[in-house]
């Protein structure tokens, strides 16, 4: 018996069935839409915050006086504080730096004319905009004069620009942070990606300015002031981890402490950063796509149970097609061409709907969420497959049956 | 040509046994048409089954055209049943939701003719049962009598070595019967089809040439009928009591 023929069978027998036929694959439907739309969900998740992390900067390592970011790392020690003169340390002893810059970031009002807002105030060097891959749309960024002569300039994010400005051209114009008046000379441009780590929403100005009239005494300790953090960018890939090892030796040496005291800094690399997300997401990706190959295991043995009262239902008929010469494997097949068509007709609308979901998350813009042909491979092969699994028994007892005795079934 | 020697077939009932064929010895020529007649638990039945390649019998042999079918597997039995067994049922059998022509190629899907081949045959053998105009209608569309018809003509695609019939006429009013035997008639004296019947109904058996009486198991009468019944000759007066549909069925 050839397959397009099995096929139309098949499809006549569900038909005959109609409603039951349907509600079965739609068992298979919502399983399949739930595994690709959360995979999917879950990939656009992953990928978002591998491209922000990326988009910090090349060959980036971190030191900061936050807790190391990621899993694992709670430890109970005090954290300790991050010196401008750890800072000059690291730049002077530290080999395979393509480039340094310090930091002090602050949350501060920013003001207009008629608008006022909180953002990022960070206090930076020139190298800042090398090291953390940004660039400048129009105007100019910090320079080393501005520190020097400690002048109250601003360059702006993307966001900050359109928030407060709403397309007006920003260069020249005023804005007021912490009611200190600034001049805008440069607006950033933005990285494209929306999110925690993305440089749009940041307001950058002279770190030097900002010791001597804006952060006042919460940046100093014992009049010596200190850093949000620093941003090292290793001269290559391959020294970044020589790169972050001796950085933690020199900021020991700094600090006074032992090689098996907590350092109570952190000092993390990109990598680090990536692999510590990556697990989290993949984590998360792999929980929500067994919840949701639960609901496929629900269905499949949807599948079963109506592929078993149809076996009941048609002993007749199976008996007569055994009578008229069927072997085994005719009706092994018959029945197993039901069950797969009734789960790749529920994969294929499965496939579309969990799309579809997912496409409604990124057109909202609450993720970007990636369909990919991986997903939509992974979840077809797996409902053809449990279509196999749960239609092989029915199958097998239809055609165990002995036809005398199937056609004498009432 | 078809050989039965020695056969017993023993159903185990809980702990009894029953002997529902002891010791049948029968030899059917081609083209011979044969009636097997006899009273309900006679193992008309079950010598049908083993007749027809449905069943194996416990000991004894058989032989379809020279093929020993007593000691073949279930697969062997449908390949042979694909081959030499046409099957007719007293309740026809159709698959609902299927046209005639469908229907009627059924047995061909799985010997692996090709599909031209399969509608080629299976339209000249609803030609021979005279269903030609009928090919595209399901069964719910066709009377009783056209149904069998159409089920004789299922039995007939594969040309069988034999055409088994089970109480043919049993499900039929007295008039589409007589049509159904002027069929077998027909397919026996043009088409020199081996034609087998079992029947309850002793004026449905004089039909054939041959009735052979099964009695408990055993064959105790194998008569050779001269003057066949033509086919739509009415029902002679004795034979009433007996006629069909009106008997108690098995």
């Amino acid at each position: 018996m050839n397959i397009l023929n099995n096929i139309r069978v098949a499809l006549r027998a569900l038909k005959a069935n109609m409603l039951r036929s349907s509600l079965t694959v739609l068992g298979i439907v919502i399983g399949v839409a739930a595994v690709v739309a959360l995979l999917s969900i879950g990939k656009g998740a992953t990928a978002g915050i591998t491209s922000q992390v990326e988009g910090l900067g090349t060959n980036l390592v971190t030191v900061s006086a936050a807790r190391r970011f990621g899993l694992g790392g709670g430890g109970t020690a005090e954290t300790e504080l991050l010196y401008y003169s750890d800072y000059s340390a690291i730049a002077k002893k530290v080999q395979n730096i393509a480039s340094i810059t310090p930091y002090y970031q602050t949350q501060e009002p920013v003001a207009t004319a008629n608008r006022t807002a909180n953002y990022s105030v960070i206090g930076v060097t020139p190298s800042y905009a090398t090291v953390n891959s940004q660039t400048v749309e129009i105007g100019r960024f910090i320079t080393t004069e501005d520190g020097a002569a400690k002048k109250r300039v601003a360059v702006i994010g993307a966001t900050v620009s359109s928030e407060l400005f709403m397309g007006l051209n920003p260069i020249g114009r005023n804005i007021k942070i912490n009611n200190i008046q600034f001049e805008v000379v440069g607006v950033l441009a933005s990285k494209g990606t929306s999110g925690f780590l993305s440089g749009d929403s940041n307001v950058l100005i002279s770190l030097e300015t900002g010791y001597s009239i804006l952060f006042g005494g919460r940046a100093t300790n014992n009049g010596k002031p200190i850093l949000s953090g620093i941003s090292i960018s290793a001269s290559n890939a391959d020294s970044i981890d020589t790169v972050v090892s001796q950085t933690e030796t020199i900021l020991r040496s700094q600090h006074g402490l032992g090689l098996n005291d907590d350092l109570g800094l952190s000092v993390s690399s990109q990598a680090q950063m990536l692999s510590s997300l990556s697990t989290i997401t993949a984590t998360l990706t792999a929980f929500l796509g067994a919840i949701a190959g639960i609901s496929l295991l629900v269905g499949g043995i949807g599948i079963m149970n109506i592929t078993l009262v149809s076996v009941t239902e048609r002993t007749r008929e199976i008996g007569l097609r055994k009578a008229v010469g069927a072997p085994q494997r005719a009706i092994l097949f018959q029945f197993l061409v039901e069950t797969i068509t009734l789960s790749l007709i529920g994969g294929t609308l499965g496939i579309a709907l969990g799309a579809s979901i997912a496409g409604v998350f990124t057109f909202l813009g609450i993720i970007d969420a990636a369909v990919t042909v991986d997903v939509l491979l992974l979840a077809f092969t797996f409902s053809a497959l449990i279509g196999l699994f749960f239609g092989i028994y029915p199958a097998y007892q239809a055609s165990k049956m002995r036809p005398i005795e199937a056609l004498r079934y009432e | 040509m078809i050989e039965v020697k020695e056969v017993t077939k023993i159903y185990k009932v809980g702990d009894d046994e029953v002997r529902a064929l002891d010791g049948v010895s029968l030899k059917i020529n081609d083209g011979e048409m044969v009636a097997i007649m006899g009273p309900s638990g006679s193992g008309k039945s079950t010598l049908m089954a083993i007749l027809g390649c449905l069943d194996i019998p416990t000991s004894g042999e058989y032989y379809v055209d020279n093929i020993e079918a007593a000691k073949m597997n279930d697969n062997q039995l449908a390949s042979l049943r694909a081959h030499k067994v046409g099957f007719v049922f007293q309740t026809f059998n159709l698959l609902p939701r299927t046209s005639a022509l469908e229907n009627v190629m059924l047995p061909l899907t799985y010997d692996g003719t090709k599909m031209r081949d399969c509608i080629e045959r299976a339209e000249k053998a609803l030609e021979v049962v005279g269903l030609k105009d009928r090919m595209k209608h399901h069964p719910n569309q066709l009377s009783g009598g056209q149904q069998q018809r159409v089920a004789i003509a299922r039995a007939l695609v594969n040309d069988p070595a034999i055409l088994l019939a089970d109480e043919p006429t049993g499900n039929l009013d007295s008039k589409t019967g007589a049509e159904i035997m002027a069929l077998f008639q027909h397919l026996h004296s043009e088409k020199h089809q081996t034609v087998i019947y079992v029947t309850h109904d002793a004026f449905i058996a004089r039909h054939t040439d041959r009735i052979i009486h099964l009695m408990d198991g055993k064959v105790v009468r194998d008569e050779q009928i001269k003057n066949p019944i033509k086919a739509g000759t009415p029902r002679p007066d004795e034979m009433l009591s007996n006629g069909n549909g009106n008997h108690a069925k098995e």
